[in-house]
């Protein structure tokens, strides 16, 4: 297969992305992203409310993903691929953080029921379930306990955009889109 | 008992704890991805301190960053708080959060109203 590079910029340039990844999610790969887009977003003097938003689900988002592909390491489940992807997108004054991961099919369910019933609660709703979650002595072994989705729900205002894109039977591919807007 | 000094990275807050005076600094960045390892410290010195604490503990949160990992650490380490305010010592929880950071401040509040300790909400001007 020819690799048209020009197709690819041509479309990464259309589309507006500032950064894209896509492969093994380590530690010190969020380490230098989180770094690599604190300078972006100076150089573009966004305003430190949306600085501080954007980094901050940016942290969320891409947690997720180490916390996933180090669950499947460790697990005895046989994965299509180890890796995951993410692009960051500016359209207009709004960042767009999109990531993509394999996820097993029989934990669609429960992560479905989480994202639908966080996508049912208005704001204040959503204030108390975090609290409720922060507080219900529960820790997963990496400390997360159940926040993140919450969180980001909280933090960007709006709800979440997911999708499960059927592989094959042992596996979907779950995508979020999370739109941040300065107000 | 020792005090405790763990200097801050790009991922972890620098904490200073002086069990001497009953000052306790959390400020920096909380993002790491195992929080809980990172502040197992603070937790079990906070539970040594609590067995002969000083009259008044002073806690100082400087937060620019943390995590929904961090944040049932924080909570803990909160817990130990409580512990030690229901005991002989006053404990006074400041919360800092810079001017326009409203998330922080909400955050600052979501504790507020799950821990029994009093709280000072202190605004910051932007660097």
């Amino acid at each position: 297969m020819n690799l048209d590079i020009y197709d690819f910029y041509e479309k990464m340039e259309k589309s507006n992305i500032m950064l894209s990844f896509k492969g093994e999610v380590t530690s010190e790969l969020l380490t230098s992203i989180l770094q690599i887009m604190e300078n972006k977003m100076e150089n573009l003097e966004e305003s430190p409310k949306l600085r501080r938003k954007v980094y901050n689900i940016l942290v969320e988002c891409l947690q997720n993903l180490y916390h996933h592909i180090d669950h499947e390491k460790n697990g005895a489940s046989d994965s299509p691929n180890k890796s995951a992807v993410f692009m960051i997108r500016k359209d207009g004054e709004a960042y767009f953080i999109i990531t993509g991961n394999y996820i097993e099919a029989n934990k669609i369910d429960l992560l479905k029921g989480k994202l639908e019933k966080i996508n049912s609660l208005s704001k204040d709703e959503l204030k108390e379930y975090y609290k409720e979650v922060l507080n219900n002595g529960e820790m997963s072994d990496k400390g997360g306990g159940g926040l993140g989705m919450i969180d980001i729900a909280r933090k960007s205002g709006q709800k979440l955009d997911f999708n499960f894109l059927p592989v094959n039977n042992n596996f979907s591919f779950f995508s979020l889109n999370i739109k941040v807007s300065p107000n | 008992m020792e005090s405790l000094n763990i200097e801050g990275s790009a991922k972890t807050p620098t904490i200073k704890f002086e069990p001497a005076t009953g000052k306790l600094l959390i400020r920096g960045r909380s993002i790491p991805e195992n929080s809980i390892e990172f502040y197992k410290p603070l937790v079990d010195k906070l539970e040594e301190y609590a067995g002969s604490p000083q009259s008044t503990t002073n806690v100082d949160i400087q937060l620019e960053y943390f995590n929904t990992s961090s944040s049932k650490c924080i909570l803990d380490v909160f817990k130990k708080l409580e512990a030690i305010n229901a005991g002989s010592s006053e404990v006074v929880i400041n919360w800092h959060y810079e001017e326009d950071d409203e998330d922080m401040l909400e955050a600052g509040e979501d504790y507020q109203a799950i821990i029994n300790v009093p709280f000072k909400m202190v605004e910051m001007e932007e660097e």
